[in-house]
């Protein structure tokens, strides 16, 4: 498969000195079962891929790692700090998740209401400066204020990830004024995490110009999700595109696009 | 004598390294991360460390996530 550079000619996606080649990164939660996951990911044309940090269920009748079924010499493991609440069990995990021995990336998640997992800024702050501290190259998932963003670069995230909108609710992009605006201002890239529910979604959210996207749930719950990675792989590269191409400017009125002369008496 | 493990109680014998545990419960040390009363203990270690009564033990690993 050729990359998404290749495709569009595009330069690759850099975070914390790491570069990438697909501005696309997938979760594995949530799938109907493991091969479906491993095609789907394959399929999507990922390099970053997330995972979270639970205990080994001791009972071994059950569930396993999901790394027996990913190779981390093939995709980069992003370790997340999903289901965390408070600053501190964000960090207790990503220590946890560092100690794995992949690398010292994490996808910083603090929780702040369980109703609409929105993102509690006050402890993400908190934890990601400690993080930061520690030499861990924090991703830090937040909502789509730019004042928490800019705040998030100053305490050196490597990367600041607004999301569309809320985790798992598929409903698109809802302020890509205030994407924009975290695109603008920030220096570090910021990758877009959450929300989105079709190819639209993602082609639309590349087209406002940031850097990357993250999802989950639209692939894994979507009928077919092998299809719907391949979507989203199409949508992602379209959106980049179009971007780099720098669209039209909107008019309010109606501009032919034939000739107006040489018509007919 | 008694250690909690993923938050249930389990009887362990006297003595016992944490490297043994994970060998009694059939995991691999590449394959977990082990925390041992809130800290981490590197995979080298393991050995070393040996649990006493009541003491707190956590094995993680990655799981499907977002």
């Amino acid at each position: 498969m050729t990359t998404a550079v290749e495709t569009i000619r595009d330069t690759p996606l850099e975070i914390g000195g790491r570069t990438f080649q697909s501005r696309l990164m997938v979760g594995t939660g949530k799938y109907p079962d493991m091969d479906t996951m491993v095609r789907a990911i394959d399929a999507s044309g990922a390099e970053v891929v997330t995972v979270a940090v639970r205990r080994v269920n001791l009972d071994r009748s059950k569930e396993s790692s999901v790394l027996h079924f990913l190779d981390p010499k093939k995709i980069f493991l992003l370790a997340n700090t999903a289901g965390c609440y408070t600053a501190a069990d964000a960090i207790r995990y990503a220590r946890l998740a560092r100690e794995a021995g992949f690398n010292d990336f994490v996808k910083l998640e603090v929780i702040g209401d369980e109703e609409t997992l929105l993102p509690d800024v006050a402890g993400l702050l908190e934890a990601a400066k400690v993080l930061v501290q520690e030499g861990f190259k924090v991703l830090a998932y937040t909502n789509e204020d730019l004042v928490t963003a800019l705040r998030l670069e100053d305490a050196g995230c490597a990367a600041v990830m607004p999301l569309a909108s809320p985790i798992g609710s598929g409903l698109g992009l809802l302020n890509p004024f205030s994407v924009r605006t975290i695109k603008r201002r920030l220096h570090v890239p910021v990758i877009v995490d959450a929300g989105v529910g079709t190819a639209s979604d993602a082609c639309v959210t590349m087209e406002q110009g940031v850097d990357g996207i993250l999802m989950n749930t639209a692939i894994a719950a979507a009928q077919d999700p092998v299809s719907m990675a391949q979507a989203m792989r199409l949508a992602t590269i379209a959106g980049r595109a179009a971007y780099l191409a720098g669209r039209m400017p909107r008019r309010e009125v109606a501009m032919p696009s034939s000739p107006t002369r040489g018509m007919l008496d | 004598m008694d250690v909690v493990i993923n938050g249930e109680r389990k009887q362990v014998t006297r003595g016992t390294t944490l490297l043994e545990l994970l060998k009694e419960l059939e995991l691999d040390p590449r394959a977990v991360v082990v925390e041992h009363n809130a800290r981490i203990v590197r995979r080298a270690g393991l050995g070393e460390v040996t649990v006493a009564e009541g003491d707190a033990i956590e094995l993680v690993h990655f799981v499907g996530g977002g």
